[in-house]
């Protein structure tokens, strides 16, 4: 009797599926109010106008045709890093080692583009750095992929610390290539004769990039929905023990989806180290291989909606930096606001599969 | 003789282009600077640079951009663009790893001027826009090494140590010209109070690495340094050596702060004045050195505060004497009587002052009995490894 039993005030259950326009709704409410938050913070944080801050995340990335083209490669670049890892996330395992996947394809394409003229034509040194940069990310892949299959190891795991391998053997590469001596970098490489340099667009060197990446975006959605192969990995995704009872070699889809998965992230590093950067740095790949995990999620796994995810990752990115450019604030402070709006979006997937039921009477107590 | 005839040739078509494009050039347009930044303030480097450009900039009344977080890559060619956009006419960059990309933009932009600190290729570049600037740093570190050099006397006087333990220490970035002129010239200083000093080097081939740094004080004190040094942009070493109670001299800033007990004085590049030259000469429609070198006369050099609690007595009296000398020319750093290569006075050394990827050698820079820092090009190119000074990772 003189027990008391509380009752709690809310309980979450989750929620059968929500008709399309409902979801939309609630994603449209979030970022609504992602978008106020972030105002009333730079109000109260800076004094500054809101509107004249979110005017400055717009013209981040539309505000002049360079920023639109800059904004265009971004989003490519980023793409191209998360369709690597969508097909392996579709099968359940955690590739998370695009990072360094994609570096040690910039790597081998960097190495082509130093050591081979002389010795070969262009039109060879540059088939050496396709050939050699794509090999090089499904090597990197497969390592992890390889110990997987056969000895059930952790991805996760394996493919993070593949990483910092990835990182340190540039680093390494940086000083054995410096030029000039010393500076620990590499400078711009064959500046002068641009050997190993990909063709460019004239007057558009982001074009190239944007449309290998758009036309691999596409091939990526048709492998993964309408092959066989996007099929078995699908099933094993699922259950690799339905897929054992079928008669799929599970091994042999892990091994192969981490071959593609490592070839796309060493297409990524191509592309930045031959087509616009022509350097390498530890950093060239700018933390695009663990952002990718969160656009490939964010898309539910389909390579079209990435392109929109991707879109809205790159643009509060060079908000963030414009207003850090435009009101002399920190950089720190995009990010905060970039923090915000992510995280109303991510927790509006939450409401969007659970709901929340307030329990009648809640607090009274007998 | 056929190179004094290139030279001239050189000079001639410099001059010509000069010429040429002097029309454009001179109409004077008010300025607009922008800035590119490798990190942001947090970083000690950085917050230098920023903090001289926002006072360049607000005493000329220059409107600016700052373009902070920016790596060494086609970002770099990037971010200028997108200044360039914004109406910038001025863009300076703070990084040397910069330098290649900022030249690829500059070939595109002839009517925007640039500004690159620590660069090596203007010179040889032969672009109109294009400009590298430093500061005889080296006489700064020279001050602080004759600071540090009094300090050992006051140990020796006190019996403390023997003339022969007068052993300082060094912790150097990455073993290449702008680091061994840097500790070159602090024991030069040293030694020119301090006749009996050695010293030893280590690196930490990082220009920023806390860990690295402290072991390398570690290290140094475990050999039986009683005085340290160091060109790396951490606090790393200073607290360790605040932990041991070994006097330090330091870069970039003052350190009374964090370690009031240790630190004796600091030196520091003030870039201000040359952000403010290049910005009056684009205002002015002027063309700017492809080399610009501040001095400690023009201000470029400076020294912190002494830190009385660390210091020898007379400190003050003893570098303003020196500085007046430094100033005036009567005392040079690198003076080659004061110093020897393998017991050998050396009457000329050539060097890599033309960077032109190739690595070899080509200027003799020692005349008229000492060696020409900063001179040919601004950025150092002293490389020589002098006696007394012994590296430990060697």
């Amino acid at each position: 009797m003189n027990k008391k039993t509380k009752t709690p005030l809310f309980h979450v259950a989750k929620r059968a599926a929500l008709p399309w326009y409902k979801a939309w709704a609630i994603r449209g409410a979030a970022l609504l109010l992602a978008l106020v938050l972030c105002g009333v913070i730079t109000s109260l944080v800076t004094g500054e106008d809101p509107i004249a801050v979110y005017g400055a995340i717009w013209k981040g990335s539309f505000g002049t045709p360079r920023k639109f083209w800059v904004l265009l490669q971004n989003i490519a670049m980023l793409l191209c890093v998360s369709l690597a890892v969508t097909p392996a996330f579709r099968m359940r395992c955690w590739n998370l080692g695009a990072e360094g996947q994609a570096l040690i394809g910039g790597l081998a394409c960097a190495a082509c583009m130093i050591l081979l003229p002389g010795k070969l034509p262009n039109w060879a040194i540059i088939l050496c750095m396709i050939v050699a940069s794509l090999l090089a990310g499904a090597v990197w892949a497969g390592i992890p992929a390889f110990f997987k299959a056969r000895y059930n190891t952790n991805e996760t795991l394996f493919t993070l610390m593949m990483n910092y391998v990835a990182t340190q053997l540039v680093a390494f590469f940086c000083v054995v290539w410096e030029s000039p001596k010393g500076s620990g970098t590499i400078g711009i490489i064959n500046p002068n004769t641009q050997l190993g340099w990909l063709p460019q667009f004239p007057s558009q060197k982001y074009l190239l990039n944007v449309l290998i990446v758009a036309v691999l975006c596409v091939l990526v959605y048709i492998y993964l929905n309408y092959s066989k192969h996007g099929y078995e990995i699908a099933v094993v995704g699922e259950s690799e023990r339905t897929a054992r009872y079928v008669g799929i070699k599970v091994e042999k889809v892990i091994i192969r989806t981490m071959l593609l998965s490592g070839a796309i992230c060493g297409l990524a590093g191509l592309l930045l180290v031959g087509s616009t950067n022509h350097t390498l740095t530890p950093t060239i790949v700018d933390g695009r291989g663990f952002t990718a995990v969160m656009v490939s999620w964010l898309a539910k796994f389909n390579p079209i909606w990435m392109i929109l995810t991707s879109f809205l990752l790159v643009f509060l990115g060079r908000g963030a930096g414009e207003i850090a450019t435009k009101f002399g604030l920190n950089r720190s402070f995009g990010d905060i606001l970039t923090g915000v709006i992510l995280f109303c979006i991510i927790g509006s997937e939450f409401f969007i599969n659970y709901e929340i039921k307030f329990t009648r009477g809640a607090g009274k107590e007998d | 003789m056929k190179k004094l005839f290139s030279l001239l040739l050189a000079l001639t078509m410099i001059f010509a282009l000069a010429a040429v494009s002097a029309p454009g050039a001179a109409a004077a347009e008010p300025v607009k600077a922008g800035f590119i930044f490798l990190h942001d303030e947090n970083s000690t480097y950085d917050l230098n640079f920023i903090n001289a450009a926002k006072e360049a900039c607000e005493k000329m009344g220059v409107e600016y951009l700052f373009k902070t977080g920016i790596p060494e890559g086609q970002e770099c060619a990037d971010a200028a663009e997108e200044l360039i956009d914004e109406g910038c006419n001025f863009i300076f960059a703070d990084s040397f790893g910069h330098e290649p990309f900022l030249i690829q933009v500059a070939k595109e932009y002839p009517d925007v001027q640039f500004c690159h600190a620590t660069g090596t290729q203007a010179h040889t570049v032969g672009l109109a826009n294009y400009h590298n600037g430093f500061a005889s740093i080296y006489e700064g570190r020279f001050l602080g090494g004759v600071a540090a050099g009094l300090k050992l006397n006051e140990m020796i006087e006190a019996g403390t140590i023997t003339p022969e333990q007068a052993k300082v220490g060094y912790i150097g970035a990455f073993p290449y010209a702008e680091v061994k002129s840097g500790y070159t010239s602090f024991f030069l200083g040293v030694r020119h109070v301090c006749p009996s000093a050695t010293m030893e080097v280590t690196f930490t081939n990082s220009w920023y690495d806390p860990t690295l740094e402290k072991e390398g004080a570690t290290k140094l004190i475990a050999n039986g340094c009683v005085l340290i040094s160091e060109h790396a942009d951490s606090m790393g070493a200073p607290t360790e050596c605040e932990a041991n109670g070994i006097p330090f001299v330091f870069y970039n800033g003052s350190a009374a702060d964090a370690c009031p007990n240790t630190f004796i004085i600091a030196s520091r590049i003030d870039w201000a004045p040359y952000m403010e030259h290049a910005m009056t000469c684009v205002a002015n429609g002027e063309a700017i050195e492809a080399d610009w070198t501040g001095t400690l006369a023009s201000g470029s050099v400076k020294m912190t505060d002494i830190n009385d609690k660390a210091a020898a007595a007379g400190t003050a009296e003893k570098l303003a004497e020196v500085e007046a000398k430094l100033v005036s020319g009567e005392l040079k750093v690198f003076d080659t009587a004061t110093w020897t290569v393998k017991g050998e006075t050396l009457t000329e050394y050539l060097a890599d002052v033309d960077d032109m990827g190739d690595f070899v050698p080509e200027t003799n820079v020692i005349a008229d009995g000492y060696f020409h820092e900063s001179e040919y090009r601004s950025a150092p190119y002293f490389d020589i490894d002098i006696d007394g000074i012994t590296n430990i990772d060697a």
